[in-house]
């Protein structure tokens, strides 16, 4: 059940360029986080109306809530000044994480920083499978090592090709597929990055007849359903269509439920 | 703390802007809704209607500026999804409600007359993000009016009209508004606003134009708000920036009988909550034993 907890920082860790993991102390809410759902952060120092930014969980342990963000604008930018000690004001956790019973071999396809539900997803899966991670540069693809401890393999892929192969990471995605198939084996796909990443992959287990989970990234406002900046077309399963809320229907959909 | 908004009872003065709070169940785990003086809840119209594009919002210094465009379920979706919670919480019910006809407004006011737990009606004639209905009737005198005429002969729900900031004179529509039988009054809406994305060069919002809200209003707000008092026989509901209890004071003080907490719910989902405590500690500390005492005591 959501909360407004008042966290206190732990630390900040740089990892690549530009990205940071935030850990706090978050008593009664990171317990309580699943796989997918997000928290929604009152950025401190910034002025006194400024909207609160949504983040998908990275990770939890214990009452330790992990946040993993890239320092993009002014929101951003401010939370890279929290030091040890800082209070933040968060509300979560929030939304609808992803399913963890898979009817398939997991396949995980990441962009970005959309690595960050997986990342925590990846710990809670019964089984392992491959963690397909897609970046524009070697700076963008994170979590690497995390996921391996945790049992997974991790192909990456590149659009400089500084890391893993050159090109768009749907290029190991097809090969991962026809390699399932040809094996007999049911996928079940799980992403979360840009909306252009998470439609190849919707059309992908549309085409491969498995289920595809995708989390999808809107900016949002109040976060929990109230203010309707944050709506997405979607389909029901007998095709008539809705609007639903990204950040209190979703924000985790199955490929078939979106209308793009 | 008791306040009669024209005929909604409320136990005390602080309401929620509608739009800023859905339709109070979205918020019931992180606020105590039964507190409230009365929960004011997103736009209705007669059918369900989709609202627009996305992008819908853009934070600004001060604010933030949105065009959801009134997204809704419309009058059937609305008593039967929403009401059966809103009734649950005892808290009077004001329906913010929108067309593109007066008799679309005017249905839309007979068939909510008929939804018990129902306590008021507030006639959106000033949302900047539709293209007909909304800003259309609120920027014309006689259009308020004839539409406030049309509505108060299909309802006997305490009807309260929002109007448009953006009005050279805003006396005029206070006056046309509690002639043609308006039972209060709610001020202000969304100022109309845009911004532009420079690298791209285009709109940031897909409607182009949005209402502008956050504490940026806040002073513009007050002006009309004063104003408005010198003429209005009806009591007024304020809204505009509340951040916390001292923007709702000076709302009182202009004028209001009531307030509404709006874009700071998004921020603080507390925040009508500390503005009631601070109305209370307010009172005490000046020796007043009602808002009534506070309400157009501007010097």
């Amino acid at each position: 059940m959501m909360k407004d907890v008042t966290c206190r920082v732990i630390g900040q860790t740089p990892l690549t360029a530009g990205y940071w993991a935030l850990d706090m102390e978050a008593p009664g809410l990171a317990e309580a986080a699943q796989p997918g759902q997000f928290v929604h952060v009152r950025v401190p120092g910034l002025e006194p109306i400024a909207l609160r930014r949504p983040f998908s969980i990275f990770g939890t342990e214990g009452t330790t809530l992990k946040l993993l963000y890239k320092t993009v604008g002014r929101g951003t930018s401010q939370m890279n000044r929290l030091v040890p000690g800082d209070p933040v004001q968060v509300i979560g956790p929030l939304g609808n994480g992803f399913p963890l019973e898979p009817r398939g071999e997991p396949l995980l396809v990441a962009g970005g920083y959309g690595v960050a539900p997986l990342a925590f997803l990846a710990g809670r899966l019964p089984t392992k499978g491959v963690v397909l991670i897609g970046g524009r540069s070697a700076d963008d693809v994170l979590a690497v090592t995390a996921f391996e401890r945790l049992g997974w393999t991790v192909r990456v892929a590149t659009e400089d090709g500084s890391l893993g192969e050159t090109g768009l990471v749907t290029v190991p995605l097809d090969r991962e597929l026809a390699r399932l198939h040809e094996a007999g084996a049911t996928p079940e796909l799980f992403s979360c990055g840009p909306d252009g990443l998470l439609r190849a992959v919707g059309e992908r287990a549309i085409q491969a007849g498995c289920r595809g989970w995708l989390s999808l990234d809107k900016h949002m406002v109040c976060g929990v359903g109230a203010c309707l900046a944050c709506v997405q077309r979607l389909r029901r399963e007998d095709g008539t269509e809705w609007i639903g809320r990204v950040c209190r229907d979703g924000p985790v959909f199955e490929a078939r439920e979106i209308v793009w | 703390m008791r306040v009669d908004l024209g005929g909604i009872r409320m136990k005390n003065p602080v309401t929620v802007a509608s739009g800023t709070f859905g339709y109070g169940a979205e918020y019931a785990k992180l606020v105590d809704v039964t507190r409230l003086g009365a929960i004011t809840v997103k736009g209705i119209r007669l059918q369900p209607w989709p609202g627009n594009p996305l992008p819908r919002h853009v934070e600004v210094p001060g604010g933030m500026v949105n065009a959801i465009g009134l997204q809704g379920p419309g009058v059937e979706g609305f008593a039967r999804d929403y009401m059966p919670f809103l009734r649950t919480t005892g808290v009077p019910v004001i329906v913010n409600i929108w067309g593109t006809s007066e008799e679309e407004y005017a249905e839309v006011a007979r068939r909510l007359s008929e939804v018990e737990g129902v306590s008021g009606l507030e006639l959106n004639i000033s949302c900047p993000n539709v293209k007909e209905g909304g800003n259309a009737f609120g920027t014309d005198p006689r259009a308020v009016a004839s539409l406030v005429a049309a509505v108060r002969r299909a309802t006997r729900l305490p009807l309260m009209p929002k109007l448009a900031p953006n009005v050279p004179d805003i006396k005029l529509f206070v006056r046309a508004a509690q002639e043609a039988g308006a039972d209060a009054l709610a001020l202000i809406n969304t100022l109309p606003a845009m911004v532009i994305d420079i690298e791209t060069r285009r709109p940031v919002l897909a409607n182009k134009v949005g209402g502008l809200s956050g504490p940026a209003i806040h002073p513009v707000a007050v002006k009309l708000v004063w104003e408005a008092a010198q003429v209005a026989r009806v009591p007024l509901l304020a809204m505009g920036g509340i951040v916390g209890p001292e923007e709702a004071i000076e709302f009182l003080i202009a004028g209001a009988s009531a307030v509404a907490v709006g874009t700071a719910n998004f921020i603080d989902p507390t925040t009508s909550l500390r503005v009631l405590e601070g109305i209370e500690a307010y009172l005490r500390r000046h020796g007043m034993n009602a808002v009534a005492a506070l309400t157009g005591s501007l010097l």
